[in-house]
């Protein structure tokens, strides 16, 4: 105890120490009050730096780079960059919503796609959706591809967009798309009357109706007409689609997570009274995993979903690509199984599994050898 | 159906007739911590006082704790439900109450406890491709009170998440044309966390937030059909001083574009009313710690009342502009496809909606009896001023307690007391805001809106308690 008095002891002539900095930095801040004004921070932005920031195009085209590209230059970075997410025709729907599909020949007459008043129809495409040409050069140049963004140049851009209108049949096979026809190409989009902001949530006065809101509800307290019949619930077999749900709620309170891996529960005689006599204490069966399980499967497993593998190989069967476990199986007996799969992941390539290429990756050498070992090892099978 | 006694069915009587002394259990007695360190040992300690007496201490104390870590009690199964001799967890004293404890600093950050493992934000199964352009829901069912912990914050990223090296981080101020901004500028993070900051209480809400649920219902809990909503105690700048130091034009640059780092470029497009008023912020700070890297560390926008898009994560340049932007999350996504076929642009606001969070879809009631209905409410334009809980399918209406506090463009946690028959029940909550707007129910948003919309569905939710006490979704039509 004597070492902590000791301590204690000096406390109050270091307060009163800092209390007498304080009155004097005090006395000194009324004197250099900043007014408004922030002295020493933020420094010009040089014209370099703006233009390596600067990139967003509006529907106005300004910001719009000079370029061009053809629609056979675009098939030919499609085929390279765009093809292996977005399929052929830009219709795939297996790792993105498709882009390419569901406008007419009528709707660029009228900048208006009908199938989308149409409630049957399956899905929204984005050239179903786009009213703005710029949106679309904006964000392939911005983001595209996926996983290398800022990697497409400007030609490669307009290349790219030409080629995406043409699968969408708004622009003939010769077509050059570039920065002198933009304007008149928004003139062809599909649905560029498409939007309206006629609506009460843009939260300023620039746009739309002020802020009124276009529903109100109803305040009424009693008596109160309401529906109560139930239209629409969860079906029996769906009751598992989200995990066993006792394991998604708390093992403490006034509820627990009902156990999805049963089927519900029938009603017991006389209510469900007893049930407080049964509450389970916290078991392995109720208690969400922590971590994920250990072992150098799932480790490899953590690896491909980090680089982004399980977007287009799924662990046992195919999406975009062949599933690992296969591709395990074709080199099961090859000595250099690993070395070869490694170097097949670094540098990507097409024809072994099919026509759609496998873009070169990138990811740190050690694990595309931890996952080739794994792959060639059979993928955890 | 409302208590206004006390409640029943809670708690039970003690049981005079044992002894609440605890029997003596078998093995050694361990003594409280204080005397953990014999007489001996103190003597010897003062003995050593001048000389390597702090390494002393730890020695000594290392040794009583390894004492200490003798098992006392045979570990067994033990029964749940209190016999006529008593409660075994009452009468058998426990082994935290009869050995020491851990260490400070025994975990540098501390984590929640072993039996919290179930609250995890988690994704929906089959709703994305990838996990890089995806969405994971905060576990709203499980929470208290409005803060969302850090680490169950709603997760949405359109090309994956990063943790940004904040000394190479930098903010850009432009203009899209020279004359909208006089000075554009670059600031480092060690310049904005000088600057004068406000700290906020503000709710984020993805703009698809109870997206899946437009046409019917279409999943099981509180935490999928809501859980893109999380809230914050928000750190930062005031934008507007920003912009006011680089002097922008604020007559004719009526709109702001705000873009992230990150691979996805994010860019948006905020009305500058909200920047004069002073509430959009650059954010750094989040409940009393740096943003989380899935939340924008070290740099987001904080845009109270709108859509969890707009506050731009891994936020590195704003531009002014005398026009909207039509970027790609504002022209393919992030826009309401209307009966007619049109779709709404440039809706930003999130309107005031509510949530009761327990009972909730997924929970099983324990047994019937006294529970207290909580939930929480929101409003993107103001605050909330009223909430009312139905818990018949919405024929009749009872004002629930609004918990303090209420705060603007924040979430706020309501209660309302209920005794369980033991019969089936819809609960509902319907919340309004200062601005008098009332919280639609599906029937009257449908009316105008259709079912395909995905975003800002705002509509009341129910909650169908069976007589079995499992708690299902469900639409009431």
């Amino acid at each position: 105890m004597c070492i902590w008095a000791e301590r204690w002891r000096r406390v109050p002539v270091a307060l009163a120490l800092g209390l007498a900095v304080l009155v004097t930095h005090a006395q000194t801040t009324a004197r250099s009050a900043s007014n408004g004004t922030y002295p020493g921070i933020g420094r010009a932005a040089l014209p370099a730096e703006i233009a390596a920031w600067d990139t967003d195009v509006r529907p106005d085209f300004k910001g719009l780079p000079a370029g061009s590209g053809t629609v056979a230059q675009g098939m030919v970075v499609w085929e390279s960059k765009c093809e292996s997410c977005h399929g052929i025709f830009g219709e795939s729907n297996s790792v993105f919503t498709p882009l390419v599909g569901g406008t007419t020949a009528a709707d660029v007459n009228s900048g208006r796609v009908a199938r989308l008043t149409d409630a049957g129809y399956p899905g929204r495409t984005t050239l179903m959706k786009l009213a703005t040409l710029s949106t679309l050069w904006d964000y392939i140049h911005r983001a595209m591809p996926w996983n290398a963004p800022r990697s497409l140049s400007v030609n490669d851009t307009y290349a790219v967009t030409a080629y995406m209108l043409n699968l969408g049949r708004i622009v003939p096979d010769e077509f050059t798309l570039s920065d002198r026809n933009m304007a008149a190409t928004q003139a062809l989009i599909p649905n560029r009357h498409g939007m309206s902001t006629d609506h009460g949530l843009w939260p300023g006065r620039s746009l739309g109706n002020k802020g009124r809101p276009d529903v109100q509800g109803s305040a009424c307290m009693a008596d109160c007409g309401a529906e109560s019949r139930v239209v629409s619930s969860l079906p029996t077999h769906a009751r598992d689609a989200h995990g066993n749900l006792a394991q998604q709620q708390r093992l403490v309170g006034p509820q627990r997570g009902a156990d999805t891996s049963r089927a519900p529960p029938a009603l017991p005689n006389g209510g469900p009274a007893q049930a407080a006599t049964a509450v389970p204490a916290p078991t392995a069966a109720t208690m969400a995993a922590s971590a994920a399980p250990a072992g150098s499967s799932a480790d490899a497993l953590a690896l491909a979903r980090k680089h982004n593998c399980l977007t287009c190989h799924g662990v046992a069967n195919r999406i975009v690509g062949p599933s690992l476990v296969e591709i395990g199986r074709k080199y099961s007996g090859q000595a250099d199984a690993a070395t070869y799969l490694a170097q097949r992941i670094v540098a990507g390539g097409s024809g072994v599994w099919g026509s759609i290429p496998m873009p070169a990756q990138t990811l740190p050498a050690a694990d595309a050898q931890a996952l080739a070992q794994w792959l060639a090892q059979g993928a955890g099978k | 159906m409302i208590s206004h006694r006390p409640p029943r069915y809670i708690g039970r009587q003690l049981n005079p007739s044992p002894s609440l002394e605890p029997q003596a259990p078998p093995g050694r007695l361990i003594k409280a911590p204080e005397n953990f360190i014999s007489g001996e040992d103190v003597a010897a300690v003062r003995r050593e006082a001048r000389v390597g007496r702090r390494d002393f201490i730890r020695s000594a104390f290392a040794a009583a704790v390894a004492g200490a870590a003798v098992p006392v009690v045979p570990v067994q199964a033990q029964a749940q439900a209190h016999s006529q001799a008593g409660d075994p967890n009452i009468l058998q004293l426990p082994e935290h109450t009869r050995g020491l404890g851990q260490g400070v600093a025994t975990d540098g950050y501390g984590r929640p406890s072993q039996y919290e493992a179930n609250l995890q934000r988690r994704p929906s199964p089959g709703l994305t491709q990838t996990t890089q352009s995806s969405v994971s829901f905060a576990p709203l069912q499980s929470l208290f009170g409005i803060v969302t912990p850090s680490g169950l914050h709603f997760e949405r990223h359109h090309q994956g998440w990063w943790d940004i090296d904040p000394t190479k981080h930098r903010l850009m101020l432009g203009g899209s044309d020279a004359a909208l901004m006089k000075r554009p500028m670059v600031f480092t993070m060690d310049e904005l966390m000088r600057l004068p900051s406000v700290s906020r209480f503000h709710f984020i809400e993805c703009g698809a937030n109870t997206g899946m649920e437009w046409g019917n219902v279409a999943v099981p809990t509180c935490q999928y059909s809501h859980g893109m909503l999380s809230c914050s105690e928000f750190t930062g700048v005031p934008l507007k001083l920003l912009l006011d130091m680089a002097g922008a034009d604020y007559a004719r640059g009526r709109f702001v574009l705000a873009e992230g780092a990150d691979g996805s470029g994010m860019t948006r497009t905020i009305p500058m009313e909200m920047v004069e008023s002073g509430e959009v912020l650059v954010a750094y700070g989040q409940n009393g710690e740096m943003l989380r890297p899935e939340n924008g560390y070290p740099l987001r926008l904080v845009v109270p009342g709108v859509q969890g898009v707009s506050w731009v994560k891994y936020l590195r340049r704003i531009e002014v502009g005398d026009m909207p932007y039509a970027a790609k999350d504002e022209a393919l996504h992030y826009i309401d496809l209307m009966p007619s076929g049109l779709h709404r642009q440039y809706s930003s606001v999130q309107e005031c909606k509510s949530v009761v969070t327990t009972p909730s879809g997924g929970q099983v009631l324990l047994a019937r009896g006294f529970y207290s209905i909580n939930g929480l409410a929101w409003s993107g334009r103001g605050k909330v001023r009223r909430v009312e809980v139905s818990v018949d399918g919405g024929r009749h209406w009872r004002t629930a307690r609004l918990q303090s506090p209420v705060l603007d463009k924040c979430l706020t946690r309501f209660s309302l007391d209920w005794v369980w028959d033991g019969k089936a029940a819809l609960i509902q909550s319907r919340a309004s805001d200062d601005t008098g707007y009332v919280q639609p129910t599906y029937r009257q948003l449908r009316a105008v809106r259709g079912t395909r919309s995905i975003y800002h569905n705002n509509a009341v939710q129910t909650w169908l308690v069976q007589e079995s006490g499992e708690v299902g979704n469900v639409h009431l039509g």
